[in-house]
């Protein structure tokens, strides 16, 4: 049975239909990616799965429970962490303190551990402990809304565009994380993003969505091969 | 320099005519009670005067700031990444030591020589704005929910140890918790509607709430006490021991058993100290709260509620208590407002102190409780030190305020001092 399965799934925003009957399913650690053009719906898929805003049909079941109704933090309660679109960290407080508070659900005897292996995963955090965070760069930021996710041990861990605004190389070191994440700890990802061709690469399985819809599935390769993706994801696009 | 002086002069100008225009009703008529009764006349050279006061003043601004920035501009830019922490490090290291200092000057302020019935009554005063401010900080200042309403806590507290000391003769030291968690009740019950509310819409909201309290006193005759309000409230003891000449029933008075003779200075003083004990309790437990998870989650809540949600925190938890812990301050303030008064009335808590304490909170800088103190010291003395400025202490308190808010726009301790986690303290320290 898979960790994350939708069926149906519709989300509304009043009179737009944002989703239109989506069905995914996500296997307990696997990394599954979902592309798709500006505004298909891959942000509000993520924000569904977590709880707000809520499905209007369909199912989600979360290790074969139904969350539909479940607002963010009782979904979050359950293992599901989201890297939420443009990072949202909070800027006032110390790169420490946003750790403190991504462990709000961890279990507090965790935290040394977890906090050590964030600031190893990312040197660079390590050397900005107790600086503001909104004092980072981008590429920092985001390294630190990962990091904040991993501190509660989430079970599926939701990223939404986690290379939007970086240099490539800072791509690469975030991909090789996400790959490593999942190779070492058994992470279970999904993954939006429009940087398809890292993403697909990385993916065991990936989706594409367009209007609301899934329009293609297959393997992670399987997609980087297919044309038709190549022809609206990847050719001329920066890889 | 002349085309800047030009471009200003026309805005110093416009400025110049609104405030004749605002001039006329304010400055311009006043009244004189003669025989006949009150007599409205006229002073018009007053409101020429406050134009080109307005006119001249606005273009000196204007042009010290064109100065200000020229020089500023001169100057080499701070590179971002390295400087803030040592900020922070500066402010943390000072913000203590102003603590510190702070703490001992009040502690030893009643002992002092040259302290007297004035000073004792003044500082007591600050303490109440400090606590006051305190508690209004939690709401406003960490979990950045914005509250005109604030005096409706400070109102209840007051009324609760009113209403139970005189209907059940409740004492001060039995009713101060309970007029604390009967306002707290009220902070969870007004956080309820408001839970969805932002900016202006919760700006109006609890600005309802305050009023509808105040109303609600004024017209509950038979509770209340209405417009005549409650008199008779018994003052503190301590440990039975009263410091009035002739002790009520039951209680012996300070001055025959310790055998100092009568002065009413130590009651003012013991008032005194229970308020400063009041204060000191809050501080610490504020700080307390915010280094556990309840407190980092207000902090949070302000920043990111978005973020909040998907980490775990449940928004609606935060922000009841946050209403309910400052509510419980102000509960607490107004608790002591009472005993020390010996009388409350629907007077004391209109619209003018919800303002003055969120002007506390913001001046001394959104969540920092230094900054409060700082503040209410400045709030509440200003216009003391200003009396002799008579009719124009308000005007002098009101430019001070601009002034401030200039200069300093974030409050001012604007810096937010990281705090530490409480159960890896030994950890990190070692
Ligand atoms: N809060 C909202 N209210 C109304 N419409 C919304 C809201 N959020 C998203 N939408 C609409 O829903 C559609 C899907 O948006 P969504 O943010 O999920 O796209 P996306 O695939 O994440 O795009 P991007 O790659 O640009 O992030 C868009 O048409 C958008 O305009
Ligand atoms: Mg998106």
């Amino acid at each position: 049975m898979s960790l994350l399965q939708l069926t149906g799934v519709r989300t509304n925003y009043g009179p737009i239909e944002a989703l239109r009957g989506v069905d995914i399913h996500v296997n307990q650690g696997e990394i599954v990616t979902l592309i798709g053009a500006n505004g298909a719906g891959k942000s509000t898929l993520l924000m569904t799965i977590c709880g707000q805003p809520k499905p209007a049909s369909g199912t989600i079941l979360f290790d074969g429970k139904v969350i539909n109704d479940l607002p963010p933090h009782e979904t979050a309660k359950l293992g599901i962490a989201q890297v939420p679109e443009g990072r949202r960290i909070f800027p006032r407080m110390t790169v420490f303190e946003n750790l403190q508070l991504g462990a709000t659900l961890g279990n507090p005897a965790h935290f040394d551990e977890d906090a050590a292996y964030c600031l190893d995963l990312f040197p660079i955090l390590a050397k900005r402990r107790d600086q503001r965070a909104g004092t980072l760069s981008g590429g920092e930021q985001q390294m630190l809304a990962i990091s904040r996710a991993l501190m509660s041990r989430p079970r599926l861990l939701l990223l939404d565009e986690p290379s939007l605004g970086l240099a490539p190389l800072i791509i690469r070191l975030i991909f090789e994380v996400i790959a490593d994440l999942n190779k070492t700890r058994g992470m279970t990802i999904l993954l939006v993003e429009q940087n398809a061709y890292h993403a697909l690469k990385l993916a065991h399985r990936a989706y594409v969505l367009a209007q609301g819809q899934v329009v293609l599935e297959g393997g992670g390769a399987e997609l980087l091969a297919n044309p038709e993706v190549r022809a609206a994801y990847l050719e001329g696009g920066s890889h | 320099m002349a085309i800047t002086i030009q471009h200003h002069l026309k805005g110093s100008i416009i400025g110049g005519l609104i405030a004749m225009v605002l001039a006329v009703p304010f400055i311009g008529l006043y009244t004189v009670s003669t025989d006949q009764g009150l007599v409205v006349q006229t002073r018009w050279s007053w409101v020429v005067w406050s134009g080109v006061m307005v006119l001249v003043g606005s273009l000196a601004v204007a042009l010290l700031r064109d100065v200000l920035s020229a020089r500023r501009a001169g100057r080499p830019n701070r590179a971002a990444g390295t400087k803030p922490k040592r900020d922070d490090a500066l402010t943390a290291k000072l913000s203590k030591g102003f603590a510190i200092g702070i703490t001992l000057f009040a502690i030893t302020l009643p002992f002092m020589p040259f302290s007297d019935r004035y000073i004792m009554d003044v500082g007591t005063t600050v303490l109440i704005f400090v606590l006051l401010g305190m508690g209004l900080n939690v709401t406003v200042g960490l979990a950045g929910l914005l509250d005109l309403g604030f005096v409706a806590f400070y109102a209840i507290g007051a009324y609760s140890f009113a209403i139970l000391s005189t209907t059940l003769g409740w004492g001060f030291w039995v009713c101060l918790p309970l007029s604390g968690l009967i306002a707290a009740l009220f902070g969870a019950l007004l956080s309820m509607p408001i839970l969805r509310l932002r900016g202006d819409y919760l700006a109006i909201v609890t600005l309802g709430f305050g009023e509808i309290t105040r109303i609600i006193i004024l017209n509950w005759q038979s509770f209340t006490g209405g417009p005549a309000g409650i008199s008779g409230i018994p003052r503190p003891s301590l440990f039975g021991l009263s410091f009035d000449r002739r002790p009520p029933e039951g209680l012996t008075s300070f001055h025959e058993v310790t055998g100092i003779s009568f002065a009413t200075e130590h009651r003012l003083m013991f008032l005194y100290l229970i308020a400063l004990s009041l204060v000191l309790a809050a501080a610490w437990v504020i700080k307390r709260l915010r280094a556990l998870p309840i407190g980092r989650a207000w902090e949070a809540l302000r920043e990111d509620e978005i973020a909040c949600r998907s980490l775990g925190i449940n928004p609606v938890a935060s922000k009841v208590s946050a209403y309910a812990v400052g509510g419980m301050l102000g509960g607490f303030a107004g608790c002591f407002f009472a005993a020390r008064q010996g009388f409350v009335s629907p007077e004391s808590f209109t619209f003018m102190e919800s303002a003055l304490i969120l002007a506390i909170v913001v001046l001394g800088g959104l969540g920092s409780q230094i900054g409060v103190v700082i503040a209410a010291l400045f709030i509440v003395l200003l216009p003391e030190v200003g009396r002799e400025f008579a009719d124009f202490r308000m005007i002098v308190f009101g430019i001070a305020m601009i002034a401030i808010m200039v200069w300093r726009p974030g409050g001012l301790l604007s810096q937010r001092i990281p705090t530490i986690r409480l159960s890896s303290i030994k950890g990190e320290a070692a």
